[in-house]
């Protein structure tokens, strides 16, 4: 037994709190929480990607934007999450509840996302465009059918890397009025009940790992048999190109 | 503007406990992150292992992880530095070791048909050459700290993220949360430029990498 006493306190009123039927019904409880937090963070995804992945595409095709996508990077890591969820919870344009959720998750999705695809259309090798369009390829089919398709394990790893992100955003959301899970670490912290407060925390932490691995085995999957070098799917394009955090 | 006069103490003690923070969470990192990232391109079989068990920590949130630390560490300082200090490990031992594995092998050689044993090798040789990768994580590192240090707000040592917090619970007093939030941004991006500063001097032969 590592830890003191309080720590050992703290670890069995968690278990109490995971073990008490009334933590797992109603609106109030884990599982509709989970639920909405998992939404929530599939909505902002989609919303992210419906945005970053065309814009990517694009702009990788035509080779332009590098300077544009290092920023956006470079940016998302210095911008804290918090502030940016904070100022959009307090537009009051966009009123309560979940839509400055969405927004403020969707927007720390795009970097990532733009970031890998656009890395992943400028890795394609330039001889197999060439050839493509040397066997009459229209740009749009030399975008869609050739460049896409070789950028797909790319994009599929900043989709990863995104969604393990929003994920931690909605987390943080809860202490600004959003739902899910967070809700119950804010609410532990105001009652000062490091019971809930640890249960809660490994909740969090075990969705955000069971979402990476779900996202691990989707790059997986979009990731022909012959680039799967090695077991361990790349994160990130880059060393030194890990994402911003929250 | 009113509000910055009347609170620059506040403010200043804020943005106090934000630096040391940060520079805590980098120096103790680099403490930990170096010892690994030796280990791990000594025995090769260890690097999977260090940076898979960094990944798994990089995934948990920020939030989360201070939840499970404040019933063991309290909510005091520590709390955020252990935190910080478990995220900042992956991209520090990641540029170490790519900084390392890029020392090329005639060098090594040659620094050692030249008399050089391990210790003197690693500093006069190894760690030069390694120096803007290094650099590099020590960036990136510092400007995610930066901005991760806001959520310690939660657990009563955020730095800057105290106004954030404060402003939203104070009727949304904006003033204060654009400070915070601005505060925080013009931080990251002096250490960012300082460090970049500090990579240039350190290592005249090579410019630094972009990170």
């Amino acid at each position: 037994m590592v830890a003191g006493t309080p720590g050992m306190r703290a670890l069995h009123e968690a278990l109490l709190f995971l073990n008490d039927p009334a933590n797992w019904q109603g609106t109030d409880g884990i599982p509709y929480r989970t639920g909405e937090h998992l939404l929530l963070s599939l909505v902002g995804l989609l919303a992210a990607c419906l945005v970053a992945v065309p814009l990517a595409m694009w702009l990788g095709h035509r080779g332009r934007g590098g300077a544009l996508t290092v920023l956006l990077s470079n940016a998302s890591r210095a911008i804290p999450t918090l502030a940016l969820l904070t100022a959009l919870a307090t537009f009051p344009a966009l009123g309560f509840g979940n839509v400055p959720t969405i927004i403020a998750l969707a927007v720390f999705g795009i970097p990532p996302v733009i970031t890998n695809t656009y890395v992943g259309m400028r890795g394609v090798d330039p001889g197999v465009t060439d050839a493509a369009r040397g066997m009459g390829f229209a740009e749009w089919q030399v975008l869609w059918r050739v460049e896409f398709p070789l950028a797909l394990p790319l994009v599929a790893a900043g989709v990863r890397t995104a969604a393990v992100q929003i994920v931690a955003t909605a987390t943080l959301a809860a202490l600004v009025g959003g739902g899910g899970l967070g809700t119950f670490i804010t609410i532990a912290l105001a009652q000062q009940n490091v019971g809930q407060l640890l249960a809660s925390g490994l909740l969090v932490a075990a969705l955000s790992l069971l979402v990476d691995g779900a996202a691990a085995l989707l790059q997986r999957q979009v990731t022909p048999a012959a680039l799967r070098r090695s077991r361990r799917s790349p994160r990130s394009p880059a060393p030194g190109a890990a994402a911003a955090r929250a | 503007m009113r509000y910055l006069r009347d609170n620059s103490e506040t403010i200043l003690t804020a943005l106090r406990e934000h630096v040391t923070l940060t520079v805590l969470t980098i120096v103790i990192g680099l403490g930990i992150a170096m010892p690994l990232a030796l280990l791990a391109r000594r025995y090769r079989i260890l690097a999977g292992p260090i940076l898979g068990v960094a990944g798994l920590l990089y995934t948990v949130p920020s939030l989360a992880l201070f939840s499970i630390l404040v019933p063991f560490t309290g909510l005091r300082p520590r709390t955020v530095v252990i935190g910080l200090v478990m995220y900042a490990l992956l991209v520090l031992i990641r540029n170490i070791l790519t900084g390392l594995d890029g020392v090329p092998a005639e060098v090594r050689d040659a620094a050692r048909g030249m008399g050089y044993s391990p210790v003197p090798m690693l500093w006069r040789v190894d760690l030069p050459i390694a120096l803007p990768a290094i650099m590099a994580g020590i960036r990136i590192a510092t400007v995610s700290t930066i901005a991760l240090v806001t959520v310690g707000a939660t657990v009563g040592h955020g730095g800057l993220g105290a106004l954030i917090l404060n402003g939203f619970n104070n009727n949304f007093y904006r003033a204060e949360i654009a400070t915070g939030a601005l505060a925080c941004v013009a931080l990251a991006l002096l250490a960012d430029g300082l460090l970049l500063g500090v990579s240039r001097a350190l290592s005249p032969w090579s410019r630094a990498r972009p990170a």
